[in-house]
């Protein structure tokens, strides 16, 4: 599913990620840790397209195809998803204005015909009721004046609704409630599946006790310097990264 | 009192001088009127036309860009096919053509006690109502409007009475002419009314259109008042409202511009009782090489009132938006609160926005503040739509209607303002055909 192999980046001039090899095979759920700095939001930015990114070396291998040249609006019609470590709000445009949007758009790149708006809704309906996502919410402009923890259970619906073959959760347990948390870890684990992939950015344990990954991978200063299973990752938290101190970013 | 002559005259200014003194004994109006025609010519012809040392035309300067003007209006013409921008919107009509108001063209039904009459007829009755409004203002191409107005219609609505369905001024330009338009609206006492102002014209005509709309808005009256100028690609559109509002008004407008080629669009809001209200709205949507320019003057003479003004410009290509807008607090105009904001969205490295927000504040217990901001889409908002599958035009086109959205809902008229967004989108839908 995804490939990448010797990624190099940089952002005006600044190499950020210094070759980052990485499988994560159709079906997978793997998780990426790693220090503060060490390059995991740039490389879910990276792989969902953003701008402002040299890619100077190395190729992302998704479905078959090397997409480090294509659209991210390409990209995301193909079936990668980024839950941002931070939704943006989008004063005047409404959610659910914006969902659709965003449904439509993906379906009419892939040549399926639009939703009508009773089914629209009845899928919208479905998915928020199970992310404690309300109405009142969806009514609102996209993420203008959500807590924390409102802006991340709707990336989630997002994720939901949008059914990516490849979704990348930038800290998404991050501003979590433990309620939330179970919640929000329920809907993701409700979207595994054999055909979609995941990849799990995140700094703590207790998502991974409800998110199981098949896989865990230490990132550190731009690259991945272990993978291991998700023991590895009880091991981190009790012994932090100071074995994996590479020269900084 | 002599002032200096004006040694260049420009051909346009001659043109105009010629086209006064064969059209002078003709005009409609009362010997009053006809006097009056004679001192506004002079006025104007001491001012010349605006150019860049006129402050309140700085970024519009017409001595450079009006190089000739097209001749006065001399025949009735007939209303050309020209497609209907707000169709669907229920509204009373009232079509003015090449300066004309034209009874046989309107539909007045639905707004039973209201007055309607040419503005013609006024005028050769000498009504005295007529240039009350802007007397004070001192501006070349109000004073033009004044020597060389024809007509434009007058609607009177009575004290007290509330009319829900709006009214239509509809403005058309049938061809390679230049057109002053002269309307007045009397808003009476407890009153309420929807007023809509639209501008069309043919597509491939470089016609000038100078309207003047002179309003007065009565004591607790409400009024909602929105102006759409879509003028043909190649116009010249100058356009002046000079509104009092009395105590205790609510009185929202909205202006928006996307048509001409060359326009202006001046507001003239003056308080004249305590306890009012105005909201004071603008989009401007241009591209290609259009110029709109909008230009503002708040005028707190009373005390206790408010002002809203919230003015958003899209400039694509290689136009220009202007913004001068101006609050006047003046020193008996104790507890005012004004707040004026404007903001631009430029979609393209080469178009411009000129703003002038001023406050001039004379007494000392006000709330006012100005905004002025200037800047492209948001990258990174833009990036989360597109991480979504949405194009870059769709997501473009989500950002810009939400930008204008504000200033068009900020109208209060749910009606209007769906009217209003529906033509900001076929702006957008637009886009990348470059206005000619
Ligand atoms: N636009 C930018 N310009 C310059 N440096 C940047 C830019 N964006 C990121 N960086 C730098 O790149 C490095 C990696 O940042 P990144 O956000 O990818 O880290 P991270 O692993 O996600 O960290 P965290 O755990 O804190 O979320 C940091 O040193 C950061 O300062
Ligand atoms: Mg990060």
């Amino acid at each position: 599913m995804l490939e990448i192999k010797n990624l190099h980046a940089s952002i005006d001039g600044k190499e950020i990620l210094r070759g980052v090899d990485l499988v994560v095979p159709t079906g997978e759920v793997h998780a990426i840790m790693g220090p503060n700095g060490s390059g995991k939001s740039t490389l879910s930015y990276v792989l969902a397209g953003r701008d402002g990114y040299d890619v100077t070396d190395g190729e992302i291998i998704f479905d078959g195809e090397n997409i480090v040249e294509t659209a991210p609006e390409e990209r995301a019609s193909a079936g990668v998803f980024l839950a941002f470590q931070y939704p943006l709000e989008i004063p005047g445009v409404a959610t659910m204005t914006f969902l659709k949007a965003a449904l439509n758009a993906q379906r009419k790149a892939r040549g399926e015909d639009e939703l009508t708006t009773p089914d629209f809704m009845r899928r919208v309906k479905a998915a928020s009721e199970k992310l404690n996502v309300t109405q009142e919410m969806l009514r609102r402009p996209l993420n203008v004046g959500f807590s924390g923890g409102e802006k991340k259970r709707n990336e989630i619906l997002q994720m939901a609704l949008l059914e990516p073959k490849l979704a990348i959760l930038d800290e998404t347990d991050s501003g979590l409630d433990i309620d939330a948390l179970r919640v929000v870890s329920e809907g993701v684990n409700a979207l595994r599946s054999p055909d979609r992939s995941m990849l799990v950015i995140t700094h703590y344990q207790r998502l991974l006790d409800h998110i199981v990954p098949d896989k865990v991978h230490v990132m550190s200063a731009g690259r991945i310097v272990r993978t291991g299973g998700p023991e590895l990752a009880l091991e981190l938290e009790a012994k932090g990264y100071a074995d994996y101190a590479g020269e900084p970013a | 009192m002599n002032a200096e002559p004006r040694i260049l005259r420009t051909q346009a200014e001659d043109t105009l001088a010629l086209e006064f003194a064969a059209a002078r004994t003709r005009l409609p109006g009362s010997p009053s009127v006809a006097a009056a025609r004679e001192v506004a010519f002079a006025d104007f012809q001491k001012a010349g036309l605006p150019h860049r040392r006129t402050e309140p035309w700085r970024y519009t300067d017409l001595r450079a860009l009006l190089r000739t003007v097209p001749p006065l209006v001399s025949e009735r013409a007939e209303l050309p096919a020209i497609v209907d921008p707000l169709a669907g919107l229920d509204r009373a009509r009232l079509v003015v053509v090449d300066g004309a108001y034209r009874p046989e063209l309107s539909d007045l039904s639905g707004i039973d006690g209201v007055t309607v009459r040419p503005l013609a007829e006024l005028l050769r009755e000498g009504d005295e109502r007529i240039g009350r409004e802007i007397a004070t203002l001192d501006d070349a191409v109000v004073s033009l409007n004044a020597a060389l107005m024809t007509g434009g219609v007058a609607i009177d609505v009575p004290a007290g009475a509330k009319i829900a369905r709006a009214i239509e001024i509809a403005h058309v330009t049938t061809g390679l002419l230049q057109t002053h338009t002269r309307n007045l609206v009397t808003i009476g006492a407890d009153a309420s009314a929807r007023i809509l102002e639209t501008h069309v014209g043919p597509a491939d005509s470089a016609y000038q259109a100078n309207i003047v709309t002179e309003a007065t808005v009565g004591d607790r009256a409400k009024v909602i008042w929105a102006k759409l100028q879509l003028e043909g690609a190649a116009a010249v559109h100058l356009g002046t409202f000079s509104v009092s509002i009395g105590e205790e008004t609510e009185f929202d407008h909205l202006t928006l511009m996307t048509g001409a080629s060359i326009s202006r669009s001046q507001t003239f809001l003056a308080f004249a009782g305590e306890n009012a209200r105005a909201g004071l709205f603008g989009a401007t949507m241009v591209r290609g090489k259009q110029h709109a320019d909008i230009a503002l003057t708040v005028d707190h003479a009373v005390p206790n009132c408010a002002s809203r003004e919230l003015f958003k410009a899209v400039m694509d290509e290689r136009s220009e938006g202007v913004f001068q807008g101006r609050i006047n607090v003046r020193p008996a105009a104790q507890k005012t609160d004004g707040r004026m904001m404007t903001q631009g969205l430029l979609l393209s490295e080469d178009a411009s926005f000129f703003v002038k927000p001023e406050l001039e504040i004379f007494a000392d217990d006000v709330q006012c503040a100005h905004g002025a901001t200037s800047g492209e889409i948001d990258e990174d908002i833009l990036f989360y739509l597109l991480s979504r599958g949405i194009s870059r035009p769709e997501a473009e086109t989500l950002l810009v209607t939400a930008f204008l959205a504000e200033a068009i809902e900020g109208l209060g008229d749910e009606a209007i303002g769906d009217a209003f967004e529906a033509i900001a989108r076929d702006w957008l839908a637009n886009r990348g055909q470059e206005a000619k």
